[in-house]
């Protein structure tokens, strides 16, 4: 009874224990310095999705890799609510923590700098070098804060086209991003197919829940609840710092899984063995989100976190056709979708709505669930996974595209 | 058995033109669609169950889609492949006939692979030692075993003639020697692996 090979369901291979995350010292794109760009200049300001306009914008970006002679490597990464065009690698050798996303990009890692161009910029809104409510408005020689027009995932793409035209770069190989990233990353390929080869939206969604515009909400409030928050003029005084910080806690839990608490936290006390019977911190986990929240009011403008929240509520990739289907219809990039299991901000059945609207119109996608018990984080961990797959779909779109890599000298 | 050398997919290769549009259901690490990629230069499509599989599937440069087959061809259009390929999956599927009446609606035409249960081997063991088979490459026990739908030659045609489903060809295979097609009488007994080629009977 041997040679029953036709007969077995094949049988997975590397089904064992998952790696655990960890980030990778070597493969460090070094350091790296933030670089700006400016345009819109009056009177050819930038019109935004709500028909204000804008200008003139500076975009913040930051560069790792080459650009090869014919500028056909170039990827573009698209960062989330709370990050920015520092996306891998220092800017000074005693910097504590690299880029958001260096554990992605770097020589030999997924985006690889050996290999590929890659460009981060700061989206418009934000607070980290492009131009956003924290920004002067050159009319009155004061911030904007709420003055700032009101900004969409759409408009942080127009911004982004400025800056590739500006790098000469017609066409990008990729572009890709997790959360609101990946919401860019849906508009790029949608919205400009000839200008997207391949795109990589990462734990995201057409549109946000419901639930999910109500956690952005409740981070809204607390801002503006803030007795220091004063309309959004704070700047030069004492920012709304408790309302931002309390914004930021709430936002971590929704990047968390029940499972991940259990395992970072569990119900383990805070440097005590005993309940203090009191309201300091007793737990963990009070610990860390009091943490996070902290350092969160020293690099992020309360302005901004409500602006681009306010961004990520409405993106909605179905309109203005009403159709996701219909709306995805002229797209011509290659797309690997990628969504986590555990994710329950961005779960894995709007990935699948995406991936099924695309599906109907022929497009090229490749979609995959990863069993992570992360949550939304896990697209900023990588457990390796996420890492191999980015890496396999990469060299396949670079060799269909014949892209040359960049000269090594 | 070496992956290059595998007998039902030379027989799903050969009943494939160059060209084609093809959707492989449960198409594991992709070994089968890497090669009708390749060789036969076919827009491929796979949909796989498995994370594992989906890995392998795009470190091979396919384009496949982690899904149950079981929960959805639904969302495709009706003849938006020219076939589709369901092979070595029926039997572990949940639902066989709803699987197979949507790749024959999804596809123009469908090919199934399949274990024949009704191999004389398998009688043999069921019948000398009164239990489900096992064997090497199928080393599940009756309560862990991913399939759970095996069908015989005859089971299989019946169906077909029962549900409107023209079968346009058949080749039944065997592994000795390597592999090879029978071209003997008695499938049923003699097959331990059927392919066969389906259309939906035009009412």
């Amino acid at each position: 009874m041997k040679n029953y090979v036709f007969i077995a369901k094949a049988i997975p291979e590397g089904t064992g224990g998952k790696a655990v995350p960890h980030r990778r010292e070597p493969g460090s794109v070094g350091l790296v310095k933030k670089q700006f760009y400016t345009f819109a200049e009056p009177p050819h300001e930038m019109e935004l999705s709500s028909g204000a306009k804008l200008g003139p914008i500076t975009l913040a970006y930051e560069t790792y890799g080459r650009l090869n002679s014919d500028k056909s490597n170039a990827i573009l990464i698209l960062h989330a609510l709370s990050g920015d065009s520092h996306a891998a690698g220092k800017y000074a050798e005693d910097d504590k923590h690299p880029g958001w996303w260096d554990n992605t990009i770097g020589p030999g890692k997924a985006f690889d700098t050996g290999k590929y161009f890659v460009i981060c910029s700061n989206v418009i809104g934000g607070c980290q070098g492009s131009t956003g409510p924290a920004s002067i408005n050159p009319a009155t020689g004061k911030e904007y804060g709420l003055s700032f027009p009101m900004i969409t995932v759409h408009d942080m793409v127009r911004a982004q086209i400025h800056l590739i035209d500006h790098l000469g770069i017609d066409k990008l190989l990729a572009v890709t991003g997790g959360s609101m990233g990946g919401m860019q990353a849906l508009r790029w390929a949608v919205s400009y197919p000839d200008r997207v080869i391949a795109s990589i939206p990462i734990a995201t969604t057409s549109k946000l829940s419901p639930q999910g515009i109500a956690f952005n909400e409740v981070g809204r409030v607390a801002i503006m609840a803030d007795p220091n928050f004063n309309g959004g003029d704070y700047y030069g005084r004492t920012v709304p710092r408790e309302g931002l910080a309390l914004a930021r806690m709430i936002g971590h839990i929704t990047y968390l899984s029940d499972d991940s608490m259990h395992e970072k936290f569990g119900r383990k006390l805070r440097g005590k063995k005993s309940f203090g019977y009191n309201f300091n911190v007793d737990f963990e986990v009070e610990s860390y989100l009091r943490y996070k929240g902290d350092t969160f009011v020293h690099r992020f403008d309360a302005n901004s976190y409500l602006y681009i929240t306010k961004a990520i509520d409405y993106f909605d990739l179905s309109l203005p056709e009403g159709s996701l289907v219909k709306a995805v219809e002229g797209t011509k990039a290659k797309f690997l979708i990628i969504s986590f299991k555990s994710d329950w901000l961005y779960p894995p059945y709007q990935a699948r709505e995406i991936v099924k609207a695309l599906m109907i119109n022929g497009v090229d996608v490749t979609y995959c669930e990863i069993d992570s018990r992360y949550g939304h984080d896990a697209f900023l961990l990588d457990e390796g996974e996420m890492s191999k797959m980015i890496t396999n779909f990469l060299a396949n779109v670079a060799e269909r595209s014949g892209i040359r890599e960049a000269a090594s000298s | 058995m070496a992956e290059g050398a595998r007998i039902d997919h030379s027989v799903i290769l050969d009943l494939i033109p160059a060209g084609t549009k093809v959707l492989d259901l449960g198409c594991g690490d992709g070994s089968l669609l890497v090669k009708l990629v390749r060789q036969k230069g076919v827009t491929g499509r796979g949909i796989e169950i498995s994370e594992e599989g989906v890995r392998a599937c795009i470190a091979k440069g396919l384009t496949v889609l982690q899904g149950d087959i079981d929960q959805g061809l639904r969302d495709y259009p009706d003849g938006s492949f020219d076939y589709v390929v369901l092979n070595q999956t029926l039997q572990a599927v949940k639902k066989p006939d709803v699987v197979l009446s949507e790749m024959l609606r999804v596809g123009k035409k469908g090919i199934v692979g399949f274990p024949n249960f009704a191999y004389w081997k398998m009688r043999a063991y069921l019948f000398t030692f009164g239990r489900m088979p096992k064997t090497e490459f199928l080393p599940f026990e009756w309560y862990d075993t991913p399939n759970i739908h095996f069908c015989s030659v005859l089971d299989f045609t019946e169906y077909c003639a029962k549900n409107g489903v023209t079968i346009e060809k058949t080749v039944y295979l065997s592994t000795d020697r390597g592999g090879r097609v029978l071209r003997g009488v008695r499938p049923n007994l003699f097959a331990e692996n059927a392919v066969f080629l389906l259309s939906a009977r035009k009412s």
